[in-house]
């Protein structure tokens, strides 16, 4: 009896919902939104469709993320084929490849108006402005910021209210800050240093220019810190390996390690680490802005941005649109800034005084004032340039002149070949 | 029914028995022609073309000619890891194939236990390269996670830096790579060692010879094909080293083969240049010139055994 009754409503529901689907399927428009694997970024954009999709009933957007090593070999395998997304995620550094390939469309100048995107977005996002038209907007972007370890400046009897302001002064508590033990091993690194990671960052676009020179010529086409400038800032930062000694590449693993496990008293990062360290119980932190030098300020800018590719069209790209316009919205980069870390790319919204005064994102945000976005070709390959560049002083015993001499040739090598007509 | 066959059925019906079993051997063989032709030389040519473009995945491949030959041979990174990749040829494949024959040698005279020894040593072989590099990767760290280190202390011998080293991270890498080898070696050299006809040894035996006569006499000239087979496939495998080397030296967010390239092999250079820098004309370049040298390789090794 009961057996009966069930499978007449199970019958009966399975009617309803496919006529409801039938009927919605009708006008539902469907697009894809692709972004690389990162959990909090996932989560974030699950958040935002779902708000997206209930206020836009008539849009439905399929979420798929992959593999950061996968992505650029996936997008330029599913695009050309008619696959692939609608609205895509990519490195700012990658618009001029995708632009080039006609893999991305304009964005509509009714819905984005350049003229007010210039007024509302942080300067640095104008880069993604050929021939006066956008083709991609970020909702967040990123900054440096000095992190440090309250505990262990109150063991090494400093201030742990008093993060270091300059450059001297990151030296000298550096030094302070570090541990070896009886046979010359370091147990305690004064300041987590490592090119692979933010570092290089660091050197090229912040050291580099608190020292009086620039990484690259305006155009960006020809390496200009191999002037006395240059030099000087690439030695104060060799110093940390080879003079202070207060820095190792590869102690406890990585930077980031060091620094969430303690072993690390000072370290520059982006504020999509907060997440992580605030994760880390018994990790007691305090966040301040990149020191300065010379009274010269300066910090690195990137971010992601969002793009509508040339597979969008008619209905598809209306739709795009407007997912796109959400995604760049103030809520969205609210929402994006609690999940992820990353700072709002609209100056109104990083602005407000509860995030511009943030202990935490205040630092961050203060240092998109002065940030640049380097305009790399391949930062994979330019980053192991930096690389090379320590391994050669710590493994092979070169002079700063001799290391920097060799990354400034492999680099030009580089860039030229970048740069070469195609 | 024959006349429901109709022309192909009475071509068919036409011809001499030796002509239909040639057909049926040829539509047996049709689809292993077709399967390799697609997925084996349709590619090559193609790797082959590409080779001569400046192609980014991106964009279409735009005709460049021999300019990626040309960047190739100027390019100290591509000598650098030629050098690499003949190095670990030339430690690997003396060092592996010596070795295995000596267990495999004198594991043919053990009874006891033969089985379990023989599964002992053939486990590496069927263990994941990743897990294999990550545990000696650990092995190599300094002190107190390192066990090569922990050792060297206790002695009172200073550490050593092993993988963070330009001169010893290249041998640390390979001597994983040579032990997961060595299983698949000792087997093979056990079944051609059991495949030397005993009354050889019997008649040796009875005119006298000792045992290091007889293994120069006897058993080394019996395990030519075996070793020819083997030193075919080592050379190949050792010249395609990828796998380990990516997982010793990668990882973190280095890029594997450092430290300063000193351990990378040509085909993880291939492997960035194709999905790391996007240079897919280049990657295809340098897969040709492997392609190249390991023909000759093998055509040179197959000349030498048959003599």
């Amino acid at each position: 009896m009961i057996k009966a009754w069930m499978s007449r409503s199970v019958a009966a529901l399975a009617l309803t919902l496919s006529i409801g689907v039938g009927a919605a399927r009708a006008q539902v428009v469907e697009i894809e939104y692709w972004q690389y694997t990162f959990p909090q970024r996932v989560k974030a954009i699950n958040e935002l469709i779902t708000k997206f999709q209930q206020a836009n009933p008539q849009i439905r957007v399929k979420h798929t993320d992959l593999p950061y090593n996968d992505y650029r070999t996936r997008i330029a395998a599913a695009l050309p084929a008619g696959q692939g997304p609608d609205v895509m995620q990519l490195f700012y550094g990658w618009l001029g490849d995708y632009t080039r390939a006609k893999l991305l469309q304009p964005l509509p100048a009714d819905v984005f108006p350049p003229a007010r995107i210039d007024a509302e977005f942080f300067p640095m996002v104008r880069e993604m402005k050929v021939d006066g038209q956008y083709y991609a907007l970020p909702t967040a972007v990123r900054s440096l910021a000095l992190f440090w370890n309250k505990r262990l400046f109150r063991e090494a009897g400093l201030d742990p209210e008093k993060p270091p302001q300059t450059l001297d002064e990151l030296v000298e508590m550096a030094k302070r800050l570090t541990r070896r033990d009886a046979g010359g091993n370091l147990t305690q690194a004064g300041m987590a240093v490592d090119p692979a990671a933010q570092d290089h960052h660091w050197w090229r676009e912040v050291l580099v220019r608190q020292f009086g020179g620039t990484p690259y010529s305006a155009d960006g086409r020809t390496v200009t810190y191999t002037s006395p400038q240059g030099l000087a800032a690439t030695r104060f930062f060799a110093d940390f390996f080879t003079t202070h000694r207060v820095a190792e590449v590869g102690f406890m693993t990585d930077q980031v390690t060091q620094f969430r496990s303690s072993r690390a008293a000072l370290t520059i990062d982006g504020s999509f680490r907060l997440a992580a360290f605030d994760g880390q119980r018994g990790l007691e932190y305090g966040v301040t802005t990149l020191p300065t030098h010379n009274g010269i300020a300066s910090n690195f800018g990137s971010y992601w941005v969002n793009a509508i590719t040339t597979k969008a069209t008619g209905a598809k790209r209306d739709a795009a649109a407007r997912f796109l316009a959400y995604l760049v919205s103030p809520e969205a980069m609210e929402l994006w800034l609690r999940e992820v870390g990353e700072l709002p790319a609209r100056v109104e919204v990083a602005s407000t005084p509860a995030n511009a005064n943030h202990p935490k994102y205040g630092p961050f945000i203060r240092g998109l004032e002065t940030a640049v976005a380097t305009n790399f070709v391949d930062e994979t390959a330019q980053r192991q340039i930096m690389i090379d560049f320590v391994d050669r002083l710590k493994i092979a015993g070169a002079s700063v002149e001799a290391a920097l001499a060799e990354a400034a040739r492999a680099e030009q090598a580089l860039l030229d070949r970048a740069n070469s007509p195609r | 029914m024959a006349q429901s066959s109709g022309f192909g059925g009475a071509l068919y019906e036409g011809l001499t028995i030796g002509q239909k079993r040639a057909v049926t051997a040829w539509l047996f063989l049709a689809l292993p022609i077709v399967f390799y032709a697609l997925v084996r030389f349709y590619p090559t040519a193609q790797a082959f073309w590409l080779s001569l473009t400046n192609w980014n995945l991106l964009t279409a491949p735009g005709f460049i000619g021999l300019a990626n030959y040309q960047r190739m041979m100027v390019d100290p990174v591509f000598w650098q890891v030629m050098g690499n990749t003949l190095l670990y040829l030339a430690l690997g494949l003396p060092l592996s194939l010596g070795l295995a024959f000596l267990i495999a040698y004198h594991l043919d005279r053990v009874r006891v236990g033969h089985a379990v020894i023989r599964a002992l040593y053939f486990i590496p072989h069927i263990t994941t390269a990743v897990a294999i590099a990550w545990v000696w990767r650990w092995f190599y760290q300094p002190v107190p996670v390192g066990l090569f280190n922990e050792v060297l202390t206790v002695v009172g011998l200073p550490q050593q830096p092993f993988l963070r080293s330009t001169t010893q991270a290249l041998p640390a890498v390979l001597v994983p790579a040579i032990w997961s080898l060595l299983g698949f070696q000792i087997v093979i050299f056990l079944a051609g060692l059991r495949a030397i006809p005993q009354s050889y040894y019997e008649a040796a035996a009875i005119d006298g010879a000792g045992s290091w006569q007889i293994l120069r006499e006897i058993t080394l000239p019996q395990l030519m094909p075996t070793l020819v087979f083997l030193c075919v496939l080592t050379t190949i495998g050792l010249l395609r080293i990828f796998d380990i080397v990516y997982a010793m030296t990668g990882g973190g967010r280095a890029a594997p083969g450092g430290p300063l390239n000193s351990t990378k092999p040509l085909v993880l250079y291939i492997y960035e240049s194709a999905f790391s820098s996007f240079e897919m004309g280049f990657a295809a370049a340098q897969t040709v010139v492997l392609f190249l040298i390991l023909l000759a390789i093998t055509m040179i090794q197959l000349k030498v055994s048959k003599k």
